[in-house]
């Protein structure tokens, strides 16, 4: 249990870090899957614990989410290449105060 | 069927607003078939309700419920009795006469379907009051003659005298009917019904400070719109209306409204000593003033304005006298309508003769030009000064005489006032129709068409005949079930019983000498072309009506204006200035907070987790305590 639960730390822990430091858009992408998966370890773990399947059904909802924010957020990192040839999400702060 | 007789002229208001050009050419004779419509209806019903036993001549007629809610019901009920009944003739049928003569009157103005209108709506709306079964439905026909009374004063709008009076007259209006709204919820409040015979039997269990403030407020409403001191000042200016309408609603019906309102509002009156004391007041300062002020008027139109304040002062004293006034008040202000209307329509006649010229002093000699205007309105001078055998010889008669029993002191000066009219109304005629000619020799006077004779002689002869209504005491037997009849006790005079007829011949010497003194000073003498400058304080003081609105400009007028600036400096200082620093305050936070807005996800990113480590670390903080 509580291995399991350690190993959803430290992925949860390496995808915020990921998205807080690093600039290509891509990678940003890639552990903010990671944070989410980190979760549904976090809920499955802890579904096999109580015995109930709650937290399976949950982490099924959090798969289908992550799927159609995929297949949006790939559509807009290959159109923000296209147009500026670039992903660096530093670069891409046209809306500010 | 009483609705009917609101219906026709409401109707006849509708169609002529409504309808195009196209009824410019028919207009005017819808209006007066729908007035004399309604004015055949109402003889109908009035030769209905005389075949009534005596005590059983009140008919209900009740359309809707026109507001309910919890307790609170106002039904939409017209009340045919025999006050409303006489109302209803005097209303339609001196209506009817006016709408004619306007035909003619009116013939070169090119909005004279939309004065017909008014004219139809006036009626309407005078009915209603008149007919209100619920002091409700009648402050609904109030505020509807005060309106009708706003679109004619101010017909002729291009004038800038014309809307000005218009608008005093109705913000003057308003002031009374503060009055009538406080009483009609003082009513609800008290009683929890404002229809008029409930609150007539309600009367009895109140207490009595709470009739005496029911009373002065209805009479407060009264003043406005009967022009009685202290709300006069509006009816002089209202003459800037067309002639015909100074006619019907300033001098015959809408005036007199006041002293229908007191008198249908008979059981409050009878049971406040103080209210009834308080109309007596108004009435004998306003028939005082009134007088004065026409004495001194070289506007024809005005003087017989300042006429018809003092004969309305007239009426509303003799409707604080109670029971034994209230008929003869009723009995003065139908033969008041009769003859006011018919020498302010023979004024109207004068002034198309003259080319809308008011000033008297440039008259003169008119009696040949116009025979038949001067023929018809002579026999209503004969009317109002009291001439014996006239109209208004038994009705002011009966007045002075049940004021004298009353307070010797109170009838006396109604006496004295009796004198002042018979001097303003012989100074009217002698400027107006005798001595040498003094108009230009371009002026041609003429007599009017047949269309305005024709009511003229009809009204001359209702001023001649109207005092047959007191035959047998007709008129106090016939309101008896509405405002009950006392005989006033006998007239005692410096320890002596005077009889009636003694009385009358004390009026009649003391017109006489009114009459003798105008006859020598305006009469016999040559009249100035041009109003004299140099003249006595008391002229001053008349011609400038009493400097009526000199008061109202400092009593009302300058504090209203004071405080208005006040407010608006505060408004501009105070609270302006409030808002925009609260304003410029935001707007300089939200600048300041802009800059957090600066566009990288990352540092967004960074906000969101650390709201969340907080968050959770609250949640912690929460669970282990």
């Amino acid at each position: 249990m509580s291995d399991l639960l350690s190993l959803s730390m430290i992925l949860f822990t390496i995808g915020a870090v990921g998205v807080l430091v690093r600039r290509n858009a891509l990678i940003v992408f890639m552990c903010v899957e990671l944070m989410l998966n980190a979760t549904n370890l976090a809920f499955v773990a802890f579904a096999r614990e109580h015995g109930n399947l709650d937290g399976q059904l949950a982490a099924f909802f959090v798969m289908v989410v992550a799927a159609a924010e995929v297949v949006v957020g790939l559509a807009i990192i290959i159109a923000i290449h296209r147009s500026r040839g670039s992903i660096s999400v530093d670069e891409v702060r046209q809306v500010r105060g | 069927m009483v609705w009917l007789l609101v219906a026709f002229p409401a109707l006849g208001a509708a169609l002529l607003l409504t309808w195009g050009k196209e009824s410019d050419r028919f207009g005017h004779l819808i209006a007066t078939a729908a007035s004399a419509a309604s004015f055949v209806w109402g003889v109908v019903l009035f030769v209905r309700l005389l075949g009534r036993d005596h005590d059983d001549r009140t008919v209900t007629d009740t359309l809707f419920t026109w507001i309910s809610t919890g307790d609170f019901h106002v039904e939409m009920s017209f009340v045919y009795d025999p006050l409303a009944a006489l109302f209803v003739l005097l209303i339609t049928g001196v209506g009817t006469l006016i709408h004619v003569y306007s035909i003619g009157y009116m013939e070169h103005d090119e909005r004279r379907r939309r004065f017909f209108a008014f004219l139809n709506l006036f009626v309407a709306a005078m009915l209603v009051l008149v007919l209100a079964g619920d002091y409700l439905v009648l402050f609904l026909g109030w505020e509807g003659v005060g309106l009708a009374s706003y679109l004619l004063i101010g017909f002729w709008q291009h004038k800038p005298t014309a809307a000005a009076a218009a608008k005093k007259a109705f913000v003057v209006n308003r002031v009374g009917d503060i009055g009538m709204a406080l009483a009609i919820m003082l009513m609800f409040k008290e009683f929890g019904t404002t229809e008029i015979a409930a609150v007539g039997d309600s009367v009895a269990g109140t207490a009595a400070s709470t009739i005496t403030a029911l009373g002065l407020l209805l009479l407060l409403g009264a003043c406005g719109k009967s022009a009685q001191v202290p709300l006069q000042s509006w009816l002089l200016d209202a003459m800037e209306g067309p002639t015909p309408v100074s006619a019907l609603i300033h001098a015959a019906t809408m005036v007199t409204a006041g002293v229908y309102l007191v008198v249908r509002s008979n059981a409050i009156f009878d049971a406040s000593e103080t209210a009834r004391t308080a109309v007596v007041v108004v009435g004998l300062v306003t028939l005082i003033a009134g007088a004065i002020i026409g004495c001194a008027k070289d506007d024809i139109k005005k003087a017989l304005a300042g006429s018809t304040m003092s004969q309305i002062g007239y009426m509303m004293l003799a409707a604080g006298l109670g029971p034994a006034g209230y008929a003869f008040a009723i009995f003065h202000l139908v033969t008041h309508g009769f003859f006011k209307a018919n020498m302010f329509l023979g004024a109207g006649s004068v002034m198309h003769a003259m080319d809308d010229d008011v000033n008297m002093r440039h008259y003169g000699a008119l009696r040949t030009a116009l025979p038949v205007t001067f023929a018809t309105f002579g026999l209503g001078y004969l009317a109002i000064i009291g001439f014996p055998g006239f109209s208004g010889f038994f009705s002011k008669d009966k007045i002075i005489e049940a004021a004298l029993a009353h307070n010797v002191w109170i009838g006396l000066a109604t006496v004295l006032g009796a004198g002042i009219t018979a001097f303003y109304m012989t100074r009217l005629m002698a400027m107006t129709f005798a001595g040498q000619k003094r108009w230009k020799d371009e002026v041609h006077p003429h007599e009017s068409p047949r269309v305005m004779t024709v009511p003229l002689m009809v009204l001359a002869a209702a001023s001649v005949l109207g005092g047959i209504l007191l035959l047998g005491d007709w008129i106090t037997d016939w309101l008896e079930p509405v405002v009950g009849h006392t005989e006033h006790e006998h007239v005692v005079i410096l320890g002596a019983e005077w009889p009636p007829i003694a009385v009358s011949a004390l009026v009649t010497v003391v017109v006489a000498v009114g009459v003798a003194l105008a006859w020598f000073t305006y009469g016999r003498r040559e009249v100035a072309g041009e109003t004299p400058e140099k003249v006595s304080f008391l002229t001053r003081f008349a011609r400038n009506d009493l400097y009526g609105d000199t008061v109202n400009e400092w009593v009302a007028v300058r504090p209203t204006m004071t405080l208005a600036r006040g407010i608006a400096r505060f408004d501009q200082h105070g609270f302006h200035r409030a808002i925009t620093g609260a304003v410029g305050l935001i707007g300089e936070g939200a600048s300041s907070m802009r800059a957090w807005q600066n566009g990288f996800v990352r540092s967004y990113a960074l906000g969101v987790f650390v709201g969340a480590l907080a968050l959770t670390l609250a949640l912690l903080v929460v669970i282990w305590r």
